[in-house]
């Protein structure tokens, strides 16, 4: 147990260091956040009305983490497959380590990175007006929400990352993946005005789930309230089981596509 | 009996590549083996399933007494791995990466400080240690691999090909390094495709070939087997009387150069031939400049055992 422990904690302060000395994944995770919060609220928030006429800037922050959280879960598919095509992981392999440890490692490193980037956008949000409404303990639960999505996600990136040829074609299909999942949704627009098929699809993504939990607990405008779907009217409890949903289907399978890789 | 590794009947195939087919090979403890074959023989594949990161289809492997596949991890313990690639972690300093392999391998985070400055002094890395390893050079990037093979003082090391692409002077730093290594009395097992780097480190040499075991014995046994040495006489003077004088110590036509000065033959090298052939020609009144008695070359051995040479197959297999 203690050496699984001192395992784990070694690969994810190793996976940290690296994070911090690559400048594109730095970046995602600390300019990228400053840079959208402006580009959004200035340039978007400009021509977009809330229905119920709430600040904009108040709503956008939770979308924020939500794009930014999702989108930067690819460095757990570009870290991953980095260090598989390098041989990073055939020298952890020569080495008597607890075997998941590579990939708990992995995990936990990008999870302490978007603590980080959703403090960084939370910090952003506080300088262009943004307030959480509903007391601390409202907030710490809503970010508390992001982080597990986040998590979530990554578990998904993970297996993208084990699958892919090399870190530049993991990258690409986290794209195609992960932008529409973080753009057809609730995050940056309120759904009412998508034509019918995309409304659907945005209102039961999870990514809208998480959102519209977090404006709940904030107290920040919240169109999709008036949205009949279930997740809509139950925000906190859907993103809550499309979190545990994917972890529960990625993680195993993460698992056993790196067990496959690394048996040859 | 006593092999600390050990390998029998491997076979590997990889889709229609057969990489290993029945390799066969043994190094007893605190010995050196050099497995020595051009690119595709299968070397790599043989330290891969050696070293644990991957499974023979058939055969069986075994490293300080230990099964490969079934003991994978008491394995693990046992062995140092440099791998062909340099894998270590290039965002990290030297010495980051020496302490993670250290945690990794159980040492305390005193001990696994302490042991990586110790390999970076070492290793000469000591003023670099604290620099990212991206700004190494490619020796020193294979010293710090060399290294962190060494964490744990392991009794079995794997080196493949540990000087391949390294410039002239770093190649003969590196064998340095690994003959100080060894005089430490590890086990290992080195695999080269550059025949003068077995013959300079390795006590007993494996010829490899299309995943099989072609030959083994030490660099002179080797070398017997291509049948023999070449004669090179440089005279003062032309003379005629040469040929005549160097028969009984030739085994084949005398070749004369040109100018009638340098005289070509095969021989069979025997003690003492180059002082019996300067005695020969004194007698038959002729000045030698110079006699050279030239063993073949590991590239003679090779070609001789396999019908090729090693760069025909290199550049099939590319």
């Amino acid at each position: 147990m203690r050496t699984m422990l001192r395992d784990v904690s070694v690969l994810t302060v190793r996976n940290l260091v690296h994070i911090r000395r690559e400048p594109l994944q730095l970046s995602d995770v600390t300019v990228q956040p400053v840079l959208f919060t402006l580009l959004f609220t200035y340039v978007f928030g400009a021509g977009i009305v809330l229905p119920g006429h709430g600040s904009y800037n108040a709503f956008a922050i939770a979308g924020l983490l939500a794009l930014n959280l999702t989108t930067s879960s690819m460095g757990t598919a570009v870290g991953l497959s980095n260090d598989l095509t390098s041989g990073a992981i055939d020298r952890f392999r020569t080495l008597p380590i607890w075997r998941p440890a590579v990939l708990a490692g992995r995990s936990l490193a990008d999870l302490l990175t978007a603590g980080i980037c959703a403090t960084i956008v939370a910090l952003s949000g506080l300088v262009i007006g943004w307030r959480p409404e509903h007391g601390i303990a409202r907030m710490l639960a809503g970010f508390g929400l992001f982080l597990f999505f986040s998590y979530a996600v990554s578990w998904y990136c993970a297996c993208l990352g084990i699958m892919s040829k090399g870190p530049e074609s993991a990258q690409g299909l986290g794209l195609i993946v992960l932008f529409p999942l973080a753009f057809v949704s609730n995050a940056m627009v309120p759904t009412q005005h998508m034509p019918s098929v995309l409304r659907i699809v945005a209102d039961w993504n999870p990514v809208s789930a998480v959102t519209s939990a977090a404006r709940e607990l904030w107290g920040n405008p919240n169109p999709s309230a008036a949205i009949g779907d279930w997740p809509m009217q139950h925000p906190v409890a859907a993103s809550l089981l499309w979190s545990f949903a994917l972890v529960a289907t990625f993680a195993p399978l993460a698992v056993l596509l790196y067990r496959r890789r690394t048996t040859t | 009996m006593d092999a600390m590794i050990e390998a029998q009947g491997l076979c590997k195939r990889y889709g229609a590549t057969v990489a290993l087919d029945g390799l066969d090979l043994a190094v007893p403890a605190g010995a050196i083996l050099g497995v020595l074959g051009p690119n595709g023989a299968g070397k790599t594949t043989a330290v891969r399933i050696l070293t644990t990161l991957a499974r023979p289809d058939a055969g069986t492997g075994r490293v300080a007494g230990h099964d490969v596949v079934r003991e994978a991890d008491a394995v693990r313990r046992a062995i140092g791995v440099t791998a062909q690639s340099a894998t270590v972690d290039e965002v990290l300093t030297g010495r980051q990466n020496l302490v993670m392999i250290g945690r990794l391998s159980g040492l305390r985070r005193r001990d696994a400080h302490a042991r990586a400055a110790a390999l970076l002094e070492q290793f000469e890395l000591a003023d670099s240690g604290d620099r990212m390893v991206r700004e190494y050079s490619g020796g020193m990037r294979r010293r710090l691999d060399l290294a962190a093979s060494l964490v744990t003082r392991p009794p079995v090391l794997f080196l493949d090909e540990p000087t391949t692409g390294l410039d002239p002077t770093s190649r003969v730093r590196m064998w340095g390094v690994i003959r100080e290594l060894v005089a430490g009395g590890a086990t290992l097992l080195l695999t080269t495709q550059y025949l003068d780097e077995a013959d300079e480190l390795a006590d007993r040499i494996l010829v490899i070939d299309r995943g099989r075991a072609i030959s083994e014995g030490t660099a002179a046994e080797l070398k017997a087997q291509t049948g023999g040495a070449r004669l090179e006489v440089t005279l003062t003077a032309p003379d005629g009387g040469a040929t005549a004088a160097l028969a009984a110590y030739v085994s084949g036509d005398v070749h004369e150069s040109h100018d009638g000065m340098r005289l070509r033959a095969p021989t069979r090298n025997e003690p003492g031939l180059a002082t019996r052939v300067v005695r020969a020609l004194d007698d038959a009144g002729i000045t030698v400049d110079d006699v050279q008695v030239h063993q073949p070359s590991l590239d003679d051995v090779f070609f001789a055992l396999t019908g090729h040479a090693a760069e025909d197959e290199e550049a099939a297999a590319a």
